[in-house]
């Protein structure tokens, strides 16, 4: 109590915390309500319908595996890249570590268009592929590639902060103690920067579920095959059918909120751990 | 320098060291690189002619006009919210701070398909406010109110999310002494605070403004898709490519890949400023007042 009152000598807290909650259920709680109040106005059973139709379904598998897929491709080569960048030295990295937020920074829709005009049969990329019978555009391949790509920067930049404080010093005791280098890194480095990269993994993993933009060009969108979840919602839209559009959406949200806390939990393990690591 | 730098890397052969960054670039290369030029190489695929031309169409031109004034709106509303976000929880002790953070990050984790639905169940013609909005003449959803306000809510938590661990890490020692000096709260914002977070500011301004003129999945659901009035860029491009205008759709999209490009250009250089100015303030002795009292010198007694 006391020490509220010492930090109360600030003003502007009423001013800044009114403000923060106004515009916060204006812009974000009461429209997110709505989607849940609109649930409540649609009957149990058609809401299991139109979250258990076979072609719902398969936007699921199609949306989680992919994601999943990317996210693990993305935990390998996004360790990869901050390894690089952070450990050695080599001309350009600079430009090289700019340039890993690119998917940050440029529109989803623009991505969508680049990757499909590389991987379709007469791009750069597709026309090397497709005559050794790998198709990628149009296909659920192109839409690991676009989740790979949109995923990329969030495991290479939360593992690339941990990796620069990653003290050497207990490297170098594992040498001397006769370890290799290979058992160096799966015993002392990698339980230190194992949190940042299931964080990392996690948060593009995330991000590819609700991805849209830059999917939707390349994954020729048939239904049951190549057709993800969010493109289900727009196509219930563009219906009118505003019922199965919020069902199918909710799901979507309520996965979201799970991930949201599985990332807040690793994100307390990360910080509990660099903080023992420093004490 | 160099005695550190060996000390570091000889721990791998110099063969591991160059397939694993041969490995990366590879990767780099061709995920990030080649679809970044193929946007350029399409849309100059039929010449310098072709590219301006299809940049002087006004369909184009109006998409543009509609992403500068959806982001004109959105980034200034989500800097004022990020500002005052970031004092009431790093500058305060409350019970719930914990949770409202939280809140503050939930918009990234909404699919942005899902917030433009949100909003048409609230405004559209069947949603919670029904027919009130058109009895009054009043159009958000397939308007431009729609589109700001879907804006509006992909990027809420860029600025304040920059601006609450920086401005926690920094705590309130030197608003309290200007205070206590006699300066007024807003004063004290202006001249102790705004110095101290500028960079942060300037970094989560530039990716609040990248996202709201690139955001596609949201504004798609409230646009609507008419031509001239409710498309911005991002949808101008899709209307193009699924028309099969191949060369006009990319010649747009290279405009949003130079801003993607303008954007990471100022975020390391802001990034580098900060880094700079850090090391600065590391380098100062620890009775060093930061130049406090000569700002207040300034500001009270000019008056």
């Amino acid at each position: 109590m006391s020490s509220s009152a010492r930090t109360r000598v600030l003003p502007g807290f009423r001013l800044t915390i009114g403000f923060t909650l106004f515009y916060l259920s204006l812009i974000v709680l009461v429209p997110l309500s709505a989607l849940f109040f609109k649930t409540f106005t649609i009957s149990g059973e058609a809401i299991w319908a139109a979250v258990s139709s076979p072609r719902v379904v398969a936007s699921y598998r199609l949306t989680f595996g992919a994601s999943l897929l990317a996210a693990l491709i993305n935990l390998v080569a996004g360790l990869l890249v901050a390894w690089v960048l952070v450990r050695y030295e080599f001309p350009g990295k600079k430009l090289v570590d700019a340039l890993v937020d690119l998917p940050f920074a440029l529109p989803t829709a623009v991505a969508g268009i680049a990757l499909t005009a590389l991987l379709a049969s007469n791009g750069w990329i597709g026309s090397l592929t497709e005559p050794l019978g790998i198709k990628l555009a149009y296909t659920p391949n192109g839409v690991v590639i676009a989740l790979i790509f949109i995923g990329l920067p969030f495991v290479v930049r939360t593992v690339q902060p941990v990796l620069e404080d990653a003290e050497k010093e207990l490297e170098e005791a594992a040498l001397c103690l006769g370890a290799t280098r290979l058992q160096t890194f799966t015993r002392v480095i990698l339980p230190t920067i194992l949190p940042a990269l299931l964080t990392g993994f996690a948060l593009a993993f995330a991000r590819a579920i609700g991805e849209y933009g830059s999917v939707i060009f390349i994954a020729g969108n048939m239904p049951m095959v190549s057709e993800i979840t969010p493109l289900i919602i727009i196509s219930k839209l563009e219906q009118y059918d505003y019922a199965g559009a919020t069902a199918v959406a909710v799901v979507m949200l309520v996965f979201s909120f799970v991930l949201l806390f599985v990332i807040n939990a690793l994100q307390a393990w990360q910080r509990k751990r660099s903080g023992g690591a420093m004490a | 320098m160099s005695v550190r730098q060996t000390s570091v890397t000889s721990t791998e052969s110099p063969w591991v060291r160059r397939t694993l960054i041969g490995a990366a670039l590879a990767f780099m290369g061709l995920f990030l690189f080649l679809p970044l030029a193929s946007v350029f190489a399409e849309a100059l695929r039929k010449g310098a002619g072709a590219y301006l031309d299809a940049l002087r169409e006004p369909d184009a031109w109006s998409a543009i006009r509609l992403t500068l004034l959806t982001a004109a709106i959105a980034v200034p509303l989500n800097l004022l919210f990020g500002v005052s976000a970031a004092w009431a929880i790093a500058k305060y002790e409350f019970r719930g701070k914990a949770f409202l953070t939280t809140l503050v990050d939930l918009p990234f984790s909404v699919s942005p398909v899902v917030a433009g639905l949100i909003y048409v169940l609230v405004f559209g013609a069947q949603g919670w406010l029904g027919p009130w909005p058109a009895e009054h003449n009043i159009k958000i959803i397939f308007a431009v109110p729609g589109i700001i306000l879907a804006t509006v809510f992909v990027t809420f938590p860029f600025i304040a999310r920059e601006l609450i661990p920086l401005m926690q890490a920094q705590g309130s020692d030197e608003e309290q002494a200007a205070i206590v000096l006699g300066a007024t709260g807003w004063q004290t914002f202006r001249y102790v605070t705004l110095p101290n977070i500028k960079w942060g500011l300037l970094y989560g301004v530039i990716l609040c403004n990248a996202r709201a003129m690139g955001e596609f999945g949201a504004v798609s659901v409230v646009s609507g898709h008419i031509r001239g009035q409710t498309n911005t860029m991002p949808l101008h491009v899709e209307v193009l490519y699924n028309e099969y205008q191949s060369v006009a759709a990319f010649s747009v999209a290279s405009l949003l890949a130079l801003l993607a490009l303008v954007t990471l250009v100022i975020k390391t250089f802001v990034r580098w400023r900060f880094e700079r100015e850090e090391k600065a303030a590391a380098n100062l002795p620890p009775e060093a007042p930061l130049a406090l009292p000569l700002i207040f010198q300034e500001s009270t007694v000019s008056p």
